[in-house]
């Protein structure tokens, strides 16, 4: 199949206008798009898992919320942090996380790795929640934004919202590119590999559960990258950031956008978020917009019984039409 | 007379109080193919699962090239040279045939965690895909998706994947399970064409196939090695004609 001339070259379209977008708008939409872009982030590094490895994790926002908290607690109060070093150490708490817990979950398969997961994000979330860690269940304040200067030159000021736009665009980019990359090498196509048949994947020589743990890690490593994002643009973490439900609302951006995309996930978040701000409108939906979770739920029931492939399977069945006709005979 | 390539002794599997496999002791060498026979639940399969790591043995020893592998994990089992074919296709149904074979040569090479080199980029693992697919006669099947291919097709394709994993021993079970006479005609060549260089533990039910092949024979009844020896060994014995052929006139008509 060939791609047409506009598919080809529409991600480049997309990713122009969203860098134009500042020029625009200014606070709340642009805010609610860093919301987004981050959001896309942590679906894209889940997707890594789900889609791609055949791993379902019902506790992703472990990895999301300790980024958080690692950039919270190495904070100096009332100092600025430089993300030079903060943001490389978060990352790396949540890598090191996941390689320890992923060696204790990868034991396990099916439902019991989707209980497991989520065992382990909810004793992180006690931790947060029961201790005066991290402030217990009020959480700790992110006075100011982290610093990004090469010697005296700013490369870039994060109090600016666009600026924190752009680098979160930057960031979910170059996850994008980043993810694509790996899951067309050798490693990615093993991993994809053990999704379809893992019994025949070992019996060819495959290592799997060295395979698996990698993913687990990188997968760890990049929600780590958008959780950290997220503290900076709240300002404050709090036990909420790795909740279950929080883990859940990642899982069903995956799945409405599409599992084994990576632009699916890019595309479910856009979706979740925008289904949520439309449904918990008030003005549009009045008494139901506090009840925006059931219509949501519906939402995703609908979606999974009768587009399984997301959003992302929605548009290819578009696009492939023509070509799919040419090769049935 | 040469050293054998492996050699079992004594192997026992236990299931609770069954014994699926129970002193078994054998020997494999290159450029013979040593075919087990016997009826259902005589331990064939679990036999071969002991073999490639699948399971691992109660008792008894593995030896292969001069190391005792029993108890070694499936994947480092094939990483020393042992491949193995499965009793129920066991492909990437997803995949095309040439992804199939090119993800079985991939985990022979080094490199390969490289996570940077795109998959298609390395020549010698493309390479290996090609001869796999070539040997197992699918060269014009490449760019099928495997679950398209006849049933036939995907037996050819699960020999091909072993192949790209270049073993030196052959583990196939019941390779012509559900063909039909042409396609096991077919697959009869294939294996002959691959005996010269390779060790080949054949498991099969279709005697024509069996005689056909066999440079050496076992029956198995009941865990147990009944009778093993060359085909006409084999044939001639009454325990054999007794416990598992059920009389002469079958041997002999």
């Amino acid at each position: 199949m060939k791609d047409s001339r506009l598919t080809q070259y529409l991600p480049y379209l997309v990713v122009g206008l969203l860098a134009l977008f500042p020029l625009v708008e200014s606070t709340f939409y642009m805010q609610l798009l860093t919301k987004v872009l981050i959001l896309a982030i942590f679906a894209m590094s889940l997707d890594l898992l789900v889609g791609y490895t055949g791993l379902v994790s019902f506790g992703h926002a472990a990895y999301f919320g300790l980024a958080g908290y690692a950039l919270a607690l190495m904070a100096p109060k009332y100092e600025t942090v430089s993300l030079w070093w903060s943001l490389p150490a978060s990352i790396g708490v949540c890598a090191l996380f996941a390689l320890i817990t992923g060696t204790l979950v990868l034991r396990t398969r099916g439902i019991y790795f989707i209980m497991v997961t989520l065992a382990f994000a909810q004793m992180l979330f006690f931790i947060f929640h029961d201790t005066k860690l991290g402030g217990g269940s009020d959480g700790i304040y992110i006075y100011a934004k982290p610093l990004m200067k090469l010697g005296e030159i700013e490369v870039a000021n994060l109090e600016k919202l666009e600026h924190f736009y752009w680098l979160v665009l930057i960031l979910t980019g170059a996850t994008y590119l980043l993810l694509h990359r790996i899951l067309g090498s050798t490693f990615g196509r093993a991993l994809l590999g053990i999704k379809v048949n893992e019994h025949r994947m070992r019996a060819l020589g495959f290592p799997v559960f060295k395979y698996q743990l990698a993913s687990f890690t990188l997968s760890g490593a990049l929600a780590g990258l958008a959780g950290y994002m997220a503290a900076v643009q709240y300002g404050f973490v709090n036990p909420e950031i790795l909740s279950w439900h929080q883990s859940g609302a990642v899982l069903m951006m995956v799945i409405l956008g599409g599992m084994g995309t990576l632009y699916g996930s890019v595309i479910g978040a856009f979706a979740f978020v925008l289904l949520q701000e439309v449904l918990s409108n008030q003005a549009w939906f009045g008494i139901a917009a506090k009840h925006w979770q059931l219509a949501m739920g519906i939402f995703i029931m609908l979606v999974a019984l009768y587009m399984p492939q997301g959003l992302a399977g929605l548009a290819q069945k578009f696009r492939r039409k023509p070509a799919e006709e040419a090769a049935d005979e | 007379m040469s050293e054998p390539i492996l050699r079992t002794k004594a192997l026992t599997k236990r299931f609770g109080g069954l014994v699926a496999v129970s002193d078994v002791s054998l020997d494999l060498f290159v450029g013979e193919v040593h075919v087990v026979i016997g009826p259902n639940g005589a331990g064939k399969s679990t036999l071969t699962n002991l073999l490639s790591g699948d399971l691992p043995p109660t008792s008894g020893e593995v030896i292969f090239e001069g190391r005792d592998i029993a108890g070694c994990t499936s994947d480092h089992i094939s990483r020393l040279g042992i491949g193995r074919s499965y009793q129920k296709t066991n492909i990437f149904l997803p995949f095309t045939v040439f992804e199939n074979c090119r993800l079985a040569a991939q985990s022979r090479t080094p490199h390969a965690l490289s996570v940077f080199q795109q998959a298609g980029g390395y020549a010698e693992i493309n390479r290996l895909a090609e001869e796999a697919m070539a040997a197992a006669g699918l060269t014009h099947r490449a760019g099928r998706i495997a679950a398209t291919l006849s049933h036939g097709e995907q037996r050819q394709l699960e020999i091909a994947m072993c192949l790209a994993t270049q073993p030196r021993l052959l583990l196939l079970d019941e390779p012509l399970a559900g063909m039909g006479p042409h396609e096991s005609q077919r697959m009869v060549e294939l294996i002959k064409g691959l005996t010269a260089d390779h060790a080949i533990m054949l498991i099969e039910h279709d005697m024509d196939a069996v005689f056909a092949l066999a440079h050496r024979l076992t029956v198995m009844v009941n865990g147990e090695v009944l009778e093993s020896g060359t085909p006409e060994a084999v044939r001639s014995s009454p325990a054999v004609q007794l416990a598992y052929l059920g009389g002469e006139e079958l041997l002999y008509d």
